[in-house]
Order: structure tokens, then C-alpha cells, then sequence
């Protein structure tokens, strides 16, 4: 399937759920409502033309104004990829977990929660992954300050 | 696997440091005596800021922050990051600088490979095979270190081309390497691989079913381990592996289910006859060439993403690179096979003994800068 | 260090007796298996058949902090490793060293500038004998620093010294 038939795929399920894409570059994207993610995970999971059974990459970006949830994920049966994207505010983000849909999501989401702060609601084990639990602050995000030190280690 | 559970939990730590977790891994065991009921993977010890460094530096700055993320196998990274940038900015390379990428990267996967093979065989007890793999190792980085002068971190590939060319009589001796070293699988396979208790303590542990592997993410060896016949060389190939003539070896549950880690450590072992394969079919089409001509003045891609995977030895590495037109990238992200290896060990390691736990983190060869990155 | 430092006043006896303590000392450093990173592979190359590291009397790597009297901190130190690393170097008993083993150990490496996460030198936790630079060093290079810790080792007396 072409990435255009995917997104008619969506479109013809979800409705205004599937907001814009980009098509052309060279990894197409297409951009969702946040409240819809895990219909939308499932319906990609189980349709027998779309099966995308493998969840690649799960990470956030941090524009100045947004900060967006990247899903890649990929057939291993029809051998297709697509990319989905989440725009969330910048104070507060929230959105459902996909955990039950593709079990690798745990760890994804844990990251992405200890680097960006975003809140993965639902999710069975929610804590910081990589930095230490009594971190302050999320490292990757565009304004973080590096701390002077931890615990009398100087940083 | 069902087991009777009895008596009290005891919650026991295999600590950052440990002889056996290959690397700074912190396995909590709640175990009952000797059956662990759950084995949580804590892991963030080698967390070096690999994405924050990223977005820092130039885009050929970021080549050796990526060699130092899985430091076994340091050119498959490398690899990975060069060609999602040449994806972004569609620059094709030449012929010439194709088959010496495949060179170097199937070399590295052979080295990888003993050093896994090596370090499984020194967990499990016996440390003969330990210095066998790591001399035939050593004629491999003597390779490495003519070309590029490194012996694990290169800097190697660029985008675009290479860092050096290789020296007159490279193929001669590439060609003795592998003469001289596809006998010696043989040994290792008589020493270890079917020896009787590395058998017993390997095939009937560790199971990881098929669809377990594809939700969990896993890829690589251990996803042929589990049967399931994926390689990306083959499904979605790069560099021009469509022209080369190699098998992908499956797991076939020769002395148990299939998917134990029996399965997942002879699939490495095979896929290093395969990568021998490969390097004397790229060694005698070696074409003429100069290695720097593609390499563009200034590297600025229009602002755009990209998501590029490649086989590392452990697995798939997947760069998801932004750009905002500038000279450095405005975010690396990077999927780390080890990653999604280790988010699946809780499952793998229900109802295992103690001595199960390190047979099972030995078998997923994980790397923990990777993990970490 | 140790229950005999400090104890006899220097004569010619304690000399020869410094000479004897310090030659079993120095050809018998028994590391700590701790490797955390990249120069983790390259002191395991140390120790196999090219590099040989048995032939100093350190190829027995030993498991356990308290059976061993040389801790090679092979690799980048993090916040979190770091207060480990100090309760692991509290727990080897005297007399011992520390080789910090390439340059995220010695003082932070490539990550000293944006690393957050990283500890910048092993020597902000515990004291360091002898610093290998590199990155990552090359076994001889392992091998020379070694060769600069027996140096140390025989420098030392068991005499009061003040």
C-alpha cells in the first residue's frame, strides 16, 4: 500500500480524528488527535491490509511552541512503514498509553517520560528509566538547565 | 511456564557490578530460594547524554558520539547514522565506498560476534573459548587499525565517503583472514557450541515465542532465534546487499523449543560463516574509485525527518533524525535493538533459576551503551 | 595502608623487609572485575592471549571487591554509578589502588560538555594511583600504566613516616 492509500485507510475509519500529512519527503507522516491514539493503535495493529504489528520507535521532539510523540511503526507481514505523529502543549502533556498494543511501548514510554516530563496515562509500571528516580527536571527538553550537582557529586 | 511457589520471597540484587551482566546492568530477583518468581532489569547506569550531545554538534561531529553507543560493533552504528543523513539529503555514494562500507561493517559483525561468542562461553564456565574468539579477534582489529588507525572506535565513515582508503595488499590479507579463520568455527563449535553441557544448560531455557518477540520489539538474532525468518539485509535492503549471494540462518529448536537461547547463540555463530561469505564476494568486486568525492563542503539538509534501520549485530538500529535546515541536527533519536531486547527479559526470565538468569542475559548479548545511550 | 604501615622505626631490617612485601605486592595485583564501558573490552583484550595481562600477575579478576586489591575503573562513571563506586572501592580491604583507565574516567571524556549524567572523573568519588589516557587506550597502554602502579607499589614502606 502506498502511504497515500494508508492515510485514506484512516481517514475512512477515524474521520477528523486523522488530522494533516506530509507525504512527500522521505519519511511520510501523518498527524493524529491525541485522545484517539490508542483506537488508532489497535486499528493499525489488527486491519488485515495494514497489520503493523511492530512498534520501531516511540520518542518526543521538542519544538518551541509543542512538544510531539513520534510512533514509527511497521508491517513485518506487508513489509509497509508509517509514521504517526501527537502534538501535545508544552505545560502538562498527557496522553493514553499504547502499552497494550505493542508491549515494547513500556520501556519507550518510560523514556520518553524521564527525558520530555510527558505523562503516559495508564501505563503499569510509570517511572523514570535512565536518570535516576530522584532526577529534577527533563533532560532533553530545549530549556532544561544542567544542574551544579547531585547528591555532592559536582556535574 | 508454571512452577510451584513456596515459602517467602527474598528480593536479591545482581549488581552493577557483576562478572556476568556484560556491562553495568542491575537485575532486582525476587526469588524464592532458587526459582526467580520476577527479574526486574534496572538499567541507566552508563547514561552518557548521547541525544543531548547530538543536538549540539555538527552532523559529523555526532560520528563519534554513534561509535561509542554499542562499542562492540562501533562501525554498524556508525553506518546507521551516516546513511539516515545521506537518506535526508539524497546523496548517493560510489561503488567503490559501497563495498568497502559492507566490508568493514561484516567484519565487524564477525568481531562482534566472537566477542559474544566469547563472553557466553566465559558465563557459562569455560574459558578456553574466551581467548580462542578473542585472537581470531585480534587479526580483525589489525585490519581495522591499518585503514583507520583505531582498534574499536574509528570515526570511519562520513557522510558521504570515507575517512582513508585502504592500503595496498588490504584484499590479500583480508583473504588469508578468512582462509585462515573459517576452519577454526569448526573448533569453536566442537569446544563449545555442542558440547554437552553447554547444551543442557542452554536449550531448554530462555524461551521467547515468536509473537512475544514481534510485540516486545525484538530484532536481529534473537528475533531468528525465536524462528522468524527477518533480516533487513534482505527485506528492506541498503547499501546494495540485493547483490550479494547469503542465507539468513533460522533457529530450528535442535535440542529444545524453539527460541532458547541455545537457538539465539547458533544463529550468531551461523550468521558468521554467512558474513564471510559476504566479505570475499565484496573483496573480489572491489572497483576502483576515489572515497571522498561525495563528501559535500558543508553538511546542511533542507528541514525534513528522516527514519533509517539498519542490521547492526545485535539487532535493528533505527535513526530518527530532524532537521531544521541548520548545521546541526535539531534531534537524533535513536532505537537501540539492546533496548527493546532487555524490555522483554522480564517475560523471558519467568519461573528461571539463578543460574538461568545469567545463561538468559548472556544469550541477549546486549551492549549496555547501547541501552543507555 | 594495612595493619604493618606505620608500626617499626626505619632500620636496615624493615628495609629488606619493604623489599620482600613490596615485590609480592606489585607482581600480584588482583583487579576487580569492573568494566562499565568501551575501555571494558579493550582491558578484556588486555588480558587475553596477545596483551597478556597474567604474565604481571593480574589475569586473576576477581568478582568480589573484597578479595581483590586493584579496581581498574574501565569506562565512563555516571551520577548514578557513582556513590556504587565508592561503596565499592569502601569495601576492598587495604592495601589497594585504583587505575582510572581512559579519558571519561580520568576527567569526563568526550561527554564533558553537554553530558549531564556524567560524572566528570572518577576522582571526584575516590583517589586515583595512576591515570591511563586514551580512548580508548590501547592494551599496551593498559599495560604501561600497570607497570607505573608496581613502580608506585615499590616506593612504599611499612616504616613510620613522618
Amino acid at each position: 500500500m502506498t502511504p497515500q492509500e494508508i492515510v485514506d485507510r484512516l481517514k475512512e475509519k477515524f474521520g477528523d480524528k486523522v488530522l494533516e500529512s506530509k507525504l512527500d519527503g522521505v519519511s511520510p507522516w501523518t498527524e493524529v488527535d491525541p485522545a484517539a491514539i490508542l483506537e488508532i493503535s489497535r486499528f493499525l495493529r489488527d486491519d488485515e491490509a495494514l497489520l503493523m504489528d511492530h512498534l520501531e520507535l516511540l520518542g518526543g521532539v521538542d519544538y518551541k511552541d509543542r512538544i510531539e510523540v513520534v510512533y514509527v511503526v511497521y508491517s513485518m507481514k506487508h513489509r509497509q512503514r508509517h509514521i504517526l505523529k501527537v502534538k501535545l502543549p508544552r505545560e502538562n502533556p498527557h496522553i493514553r498509553t499504547v502499552e497494550s498494543v505493542w508491549r515494547v511501548a513500556n520501556w519507550h514510554e518510560r523514556e520518553t517520560y524521564d527525558m520530555f516530563g510527558i505523562v503516559f496515562d495508564g501505563h503499569s509500571d510509570f517511572r523514570r528509566i535512565l536518570c535516576p528516580d530522584d532526577w529534577e527536571g527533563y533532560p532533553l527538553r530545549r530549556d532544561y538547565v544542567f544542574p551544579k550537582s547531585y547528591r555532592g557529586m559536582p556535574v | 511456564m508454571d512452577v510451584e511457589f513456596s515459602g517467602d520471597i527474598m528480593t536479591l540484587n545482581m549488581g552493577p557490578q557483576h562478572p556476568s551482566t556484560h556491562g553495568v546492568l542491575r537485575l532486582e530477583l525476587k526469588t524464592d530460594g532458587e526459582v526467580v518468581h520476577e527479574a526486574i532489569p534496572h538499567i541507566g547506569y552508563l547514561h552518557r547524554c548521547f541525544e543531548k550531545h547530538a543536538e549540539n554538534v555538527e552532523y559529523p561531529g555526532v560520528i563519534p558520539f554513534a561509535d561509542r553507543m554499542d562499542y562492540v560493533a562501533a562501525m554498524s552504528n556508525e553506518l546507521g547514522y551516516v546513511l539516515a543523513v545521506e537518506k535526508l539529503m539524497g546523496i548517493q555514494v560510489n561503488d567503490r565506498v559501497r563495498y568497502l562500507r559492507i566490508i568493514m561493517a561484516e567484519l565487524n559483525r564477525i568481531a562482534s560476534h566472537l566477542v559474544a561468542a566469547g563472553t557466553y562461553g566465559l558465563d557459562m564456565g569455560s574459558f578456553t573459548p574466551f581467548v580462542h574468539c578473542f585472537r581470531d579477534r585480534e587479526t580483525i582489529l589489525d585490519l581495522f587499525e591499518e585503514t583507520c588507525g583505531a582498534r574499536l572506535l574509528y570515526n570511519y565513515n562520513w557522510i558521504g565517503g570515507l575517512m582513508f582508503d585502504i592500503l595496498p595488499g588490504f584484499e590479500e590479507r583480508v583473504i588469508k583472514f578468512l582462509d585462515h579463520f573459517e576452519p577454526l568455527v569448526d573448533d569453536l563449535n566442537r569446544l563449545l557450541s555442542y558440547n554437552y553441557i553447554f547444551v543442557k544448560r542452554t536449550a531448554n531455557v530462555g524461551i521467547l515465542t515468536p509473537e512475544m518477540a514481534v510485540s516486545h520489539g525484538v530484532t536481529g538474532p534473537n528475533l531468528r532465534g525465536s524462528g522468524v525468518k527477518f533480516d533487513v539485509r534482505k527485506d528492506e535492503p541498503y547499501l546494495g546487499y540485493e547483490e550479494f549471494d547469503f542465507d539468513v540462518p533460522v533457529g530450528k529448536g535442535e535440542y529444545g523449543p524453539v527460541g532458547s537461547c541455545f537457538d539465539r547463540y547458533i544463529v550468531r555463530i551461523r550468521e558468521v560463516i554467512e558474513s564471510c561469505k559476504i566479505v570475499r564476494q565484496a573483496v573480489a568486486g572491489l572497483k576502483p574509485g576515489d572515497i571522498q568525492e561525495g563528501i559535500p563542503k558543508r553538511i546542511k539538509p533542507a528541514a525534513g525527518e528522516v527514519y533509517m534501520r539498519t542490521e547492526c549485530p545485535r539487532g535493528e538500529m533505527g535513526f530518527y533524525i530532524v532537521s531544521d535546515g541548520g548545521t546541526k541536527p535539531y534531534r537524533v533519536k535513536v532505537k537501540s535493538p539492546c533496548f527493546t531486547a532487555m524490555s522483554a527479559f522480564k517475560e523471558i526470565s519467568r519461573g528461571a533459576m539463578i543460574a538461568d538468569i545469567v545463561a538468559i542475559v548472556g544469550s541477549l548479548d546486549i551492549v549496555l551503551g547501547e541501552i543507555d545511550r | 595502608m594495612g595493619v604493618l604501615e606505620g608500626r617499626f622505626k626505619e632500620n636496615v631490617l624493615i628495609t629488606s623487609l619493604d623489599w620482600v612485601i613490596n615485590w609480592a605486592r606489585s607482581w600480584s595485583p588482583w583487579p576487580l572485575t569492573f568494566g562499565i564501558a568501551c575501555c571494558a573490552i579493550e582491558m578484556m583484550a588486555a588480558g587475553a592471549a596477545r596483551y597478556d595481562l597474567d604474565r604481571f600477575g593480574a589475569g586473576l579478576f576477581r568478582p568480589s571487591p573484597r578479595q581483590s586489591d586493584l579496581m581498574i575503573v574501565a569506562g565512563t562513571v555516571t551520577l548514578k554509578m557513582g556513590t556504587r563506586i565508592k561503596r565499592l572501592y569502601e569495601q576492598m580491604p587495604a592495601p589497594k589502588y585504583v587505575i582510572s583507565m581512559g579519558s571519561c574516567a580520568n576527567n569526563g571524556g568526550p561527554y564533558w560538555q553537554y553530558g549531564y549524567h556524567v560524572l566528570k572523573g572518577v576522582d571526584e568519588v575516590i583517589p586515583v594511583d595512576v591515570y591511563v589516557p586514551g580512548c580508548p587506550p590501547r592494551p599496551e597502554s593498559l599495560l604501561e600504566g600497570l607497570i607505573q602502579l608496581q613502580n608506585k607499589i615499590r616506593k612504599q614502606t611499612i616504616a613510620k613516616t613522618s
